[in-house]
């Protein structure tokens, strides 16, 4: 568990704007203690500072995990936001999309989510911003970028993808190996 | 493009098949039927009717007979006769009247009934032409084994052949034209059984007639030959006292014995497994009034001898396991037990209390096709499935976090350990993390979680379950359990839920019923006993809130469970408490030999076929002080395993033999203890706990694993006393 580098913490917090925008602060400035990020094996995770003391004093070989990962840093030095992030991006996010029941299967399957799949989009979204993809009974499922902007969903192809398609919550099942 | 050429040819290609292929089965599976049943019923219903009409004049001939009969001879008479049917039959006195003009004449008839019904082909017709033997007959009716069967019936049984006989054999012989003519083999076999069953009956009424006209044979003979005739009335006072003897006799089997116990021939040569089930309910009853019902000179060994035979074969368990089983049940229970353990238990979800209440899940569930139910009273956050038409191990709720698949019974460690918020809490063996993630849901989030597991590769599925159900205070680490307390300590409760050889879920790992034995429970408890003290040390009994160590398995053996909390309550500073469950059995106190501390009865057992869920056990300890405790108790372990040796051999199997091993190692344990510890320990203690913690541990290890190869008794005669040694207050573990 260490600290993460100034650049590597830039880098996330561009990543998170992307999704949470302004509510970035939040994650930080808490009412319920302090909380921070910390880096183990590329991998960052969201921990409140009093499980943190508590989580050094396991041998870093013999920790698998503490508080919640975020994503991971890819060899190029990217972040990439993981499923297990959906936990706190879900509740900050300015911009959602709610999918139809037809076409959750789909998504949780990994595919983008096309037009006719579409069922409520908050107004205003803008092109390539991070939405979270919620049910139409508002359970998030994941998360993603959108590919056009609301007004511009509105006149789609039916068939033509709405949302790209970055985690979702199949993954827990896909994935579960590479999730940390 | 692609993409939508691909889902609209998916759709396209679902919707056509699946019209198809409802409509096209059924109609062959009704054609079948229908054809079968019809042919069935209409030839079953005219037999029976002929049958009966048949029967009722026989039976009115024979009446008219007998009734002569009877004005000339005793009563007793008649009973012989009747009682000598089955034997008459058989003796061919009067088989080579079966070939005369009698048989001719029902000869004809029957095969011109037959033409006349069938049509059959006309080579048929040429041939019956010749209408002078059965066996003719037989040959020409074609191919029907069973038919030459039926014949050779007939010969052995009707000797004497008058009239009333024809229209038997003519039945009979319809019938087997008519299912030739129809189908195939398996018709004609249903309708060879439903023959069979006609031709017993003919029979049985042709016996009846052969009775009378034996009958009528010995009136005449009678006149014949006088000293037949006092010989048959010897013969009949004979057979008078023998009924009377027999009657007694069936009188008091009745009343004694309802099974009798089977030959060694018949043991030997494996019956079919209904025959064994059989024999297992008729054991039981036995058993269950054994002076009563038990045969005269077996004893209650033989008897459970072959229920433990039986219950291998028929359950396929090994014959260690059954063994040790039949020590924990009674075998009424045993037997259900078994069966219980035979059927997977209900599906049962756990609501994450993190996430979303049960009701909501519930009515989300419902709407997905789910057919389900609230498990119980005494869980608020449990639901049963019954059905569902959707994997419920993904869907969407399931995926966001909404419910965990849970067997019922894991729930109970977790409600028997009453997490409260702000605590810091260790599950020793966390994966895949069901019950941790209950604890994290029950704490709210709040303070700490530790949730350690041994399997690296398990441990994944620890951070998938809780990163997917929202738990976010825990910490995920991989250490053996047996060394976590060198990692931390003063925890405010700990669950130890640990490994063990399963057997209360047989259901779900059938594997256990055969490949478990002495060696590998041996294994088991040893790890158990060491992992519970290594949670007792974790634990702080300074805790304000807590203090308290639930330990649990999936087994259901005492050698697991009592006896491993039995071991902990005398090495350290421990009591059993109340476990807050308000149903459950209560744990053993006594278990063969073994003569358990009295409060374990506030220990938790569950079991398959009492309460519905996979068999459990559950302990709630709370630490009174941090003290570790001289190792010197275990003389009471001794003088316990003293007993046990002696016990054991009465038992003299395999199981008591490694029994007595067990006791022997644990017994050494203190002897050498104080010996090599003690004389390091004192320094050690001061400057780190840890490593005296370990080395008891090595120190017992290599004990065990010497004193097994070693002698016992010598050991034996310590002085014991010392009621609680809590001697050297230890500094050891303030934190």
């Amino acid at each position: 568990m260490k600290v993460l580098s100034e650049e590597r913490t830039r880098i996330l917090f561009e990543k998170l704007t992307k999704y949470i925008g302004v509510n970035v602060k939040l994650l930080i400035d808490r009412p319920d203690g302090t909380y921070c990020f910390r880096e183990k094996k590329d991998r960052v995770y969201y921990i409140s500072e009093r499980l943190l003391h508590l989580a050094q004093t396991v041998k870093p070989d013999n920790l698998i995990a503490a508080g919640t990962c975020f994503g991971k840093f890819t060899k190029t030095n990217k972040f990439r936001l993981h499923i297990t992030a959906l936990t706190y991006i879900a509740p900050y996010a300015p911009y959602k999309i709610w999918v139809k029941p037809s076409a959750e299967q789909q998504f949780l399957y990994g595919h983008h989510i096309i037009k006719s799949g579409l069922g409520r989009i908050t107004e205003n979204t803008p092109k390539h911003h991070g939405v979270v993809v919620y049910t139409m009974s508002d359970i998030p499922i994941g998360f993603g970028v959108a590919s056009r902007t609301t007004a511009e969903c509105r006149h789609a192809d039916p068939l033509a993808t709405i949302v790209f398609h970055q985690a979702d919550v199949g993954e827990y099942i896909r994935s579960e190996d590479t999730l940390t | 493009m692609g993409r939508k050429a691909k889902f609209d040819e998916t759709k396209k290609v679902k919707k056509g098949p699946g019209r198809k292929a409802r409509k096209q089965p059924d109609p062959v599976f009704k054609k079948e039927l229908l054809e079968d049943d019809t042919t069935e019923k209409k030839l079953t219903h005219r037999q029976k009717q002929r049958a009966a009409k048949r029967a009722k004049k026989k039976a009115e001939l024979v009446e008219k007979r007998k009734a002569l009969k009877q004005a000339k001879k005793n009563v007793a008479k008649q009973k012989e006769v009747t009682i000598d049917d089955e034997g008459d039959n058989s003796s061919d006195e009067e088989t080579p009247q079966g070939f005369t003009d009698d048989n001719k004449e029902w000869l004809k008839p029957k095969q011109k009934g037959k033409q006349k019904e069938k049509s059959k082909p006309k080579t048929y017709k040429s041939e019956s032409e010749d209408e002078d033997d059965e066996e003719d007959d037989s040959g020409n009716e074609d191919d029907d084994g069973s038919e030459m069967e039926v014949d050779s019936d007939d010969d052995t049984s009707g000797k004497k052949k008058v009239g009333g006989e024809k229209y038997k054999v003519g039945t009979l012989d319809d019938l087997f034209k008519d299912s030739d003519d129809e189908n195939g083999e398996a018709l004609s076999e249903d309708e060879g059984a439903d023959s069979g069953g006609k031709l017993e009956y003919d029979s049985d009424s042709s016996a009846a007639e052969k009775d009378s006209d034996e009958d009528g044979d010995e009136d005449e003979d009678d006149d014949m030959l006088p000293i037949e005739k006092a010989n048959i009335k010897l013969k009949k006072k004979q057979k008078i006292d023998k009924q009377l003897a027999d009657e007694e006799l069936q009188l008091n089997i009745a009343k004694q014995d309802v099974f009798a116990f089977p030959s060694e021939e018949e043991l030997q040569n494996p019956a079919s497994l209904q025959d064994v089930h059989q024999r297992i309910k008729d054991v039981v009853t036995v058993l269950g009034d054994f002076n009563r019902l038990k045969e005269e000179g077996r004893s209650r060994c033989e008897y459970t001898d072959l229920l433990l035979k039986d219950l291998c074969t028929y359950y396929s368990y090994n014959e260690f396991l059954m063994e040790v089983l039949m020590q924990i049940f009674p075998v009424q229970e045993l037997v259900e037990f078994l069966e219980a353990s035979e059927t997977a238990r209900p599906v049962t979800i756990r609501t994450n209390s993190l996430k979303t209440r049960r009701r909501d899940l519930a009515q989300a569930l419902i709407n997905r096709g789910v057919n389900l139910d609230p498990v119980g009273k005494w869980s608020k956050v449990g639901l049963v499935v019954y059905s569902s038409t959707v994997p419920i191990g993904a869907t969407p709720e399931y995926l966001a976090g909404h419910y965990i698949l849970q067997g019922a019974s894991s729930f109970l460690p977790v409600m028997a350990l009453a997490p409260q918020e702000n605590e810091r809490i260790l599950d020793m063996c966390a994966a895949p993390g069901g019950k941790a993630s209950h604890i994290a849901a029950i704490m709210k989030n709040t303070g700490t979680l530790f949730a350690n597991d041994a399997n690296k590769e398990r441990t994944k599925a620890i951070v998938g379950n809780f990163h997917r159900l929202g738990v976010v205070n825990a910490v995920i680490c991989n250490h053996d359990g047996r060394e976590f307390p060198d990692v931390m300590k003063g925890f405010d409760r700990v669950l130890l839920d640990a490994p063990c050889t399963g057997t209360g879920v047989i259901a779900k790992d059938p594997s256990v019923k055969t490949t478990k034995d002495q060696k590998d429970i041996q294994r088991c408890f040893n790890i158990q006993r060491q992992l519970l003290l290594a949670a007792i040390d974790c634990c702080s009994a300074k805790s304000s809130t807590g203090g308290y160590i639930v330990y649990s398995t999936c087994s259901i053996l005492p050698e697991e469970n009592e006896w491993v909390v039995n071991y902990a309550l005398k090495r350290r500073n421990v009591k059993l408490v109340p476990t807050g469950l308000d149903f459950g059995t209560e744990g053993f106190v006594k278990y063969r030999h073994h003569r358990f501390h009295p409060s374990l009865k506030l220990t938790r057992r569950f079991y398959p076929h009492t309460h519905n869920m996979d068999g459990f056990y559950v302990a709630k300890l709370k630490k009174f002080s941090n003290v570790i405790p001289e190792p010197f108790k275990d003389e009471d372990d001794e003088e316990i395993d003293g007993k046990t040796t002696e016990k054991a051999t009465e038992n003299g199997d395999v199981d008591g033999e490694s029994d007595e091993e067990k006791p022997k190692s644990e017994s050494k344990k203190p002897v050498k203890r104080p010996a090599s510890v003690d004389s390091a320990q004192p320094q050690q203690k001061k400057a780190k706990p840890n490593v005296q913690a370990k080395s008891n541990v090595q120190a017992k290890s290599n004990v065990q694993a010497k004193s097994n190869v070693q002698a016992k008794p010598k050991e034996q005669p310590k002085p014991k006393g010392q009621p609680k040694p809590k001697g050297q207050p230890k500094p050891a573990e303030k934190k």
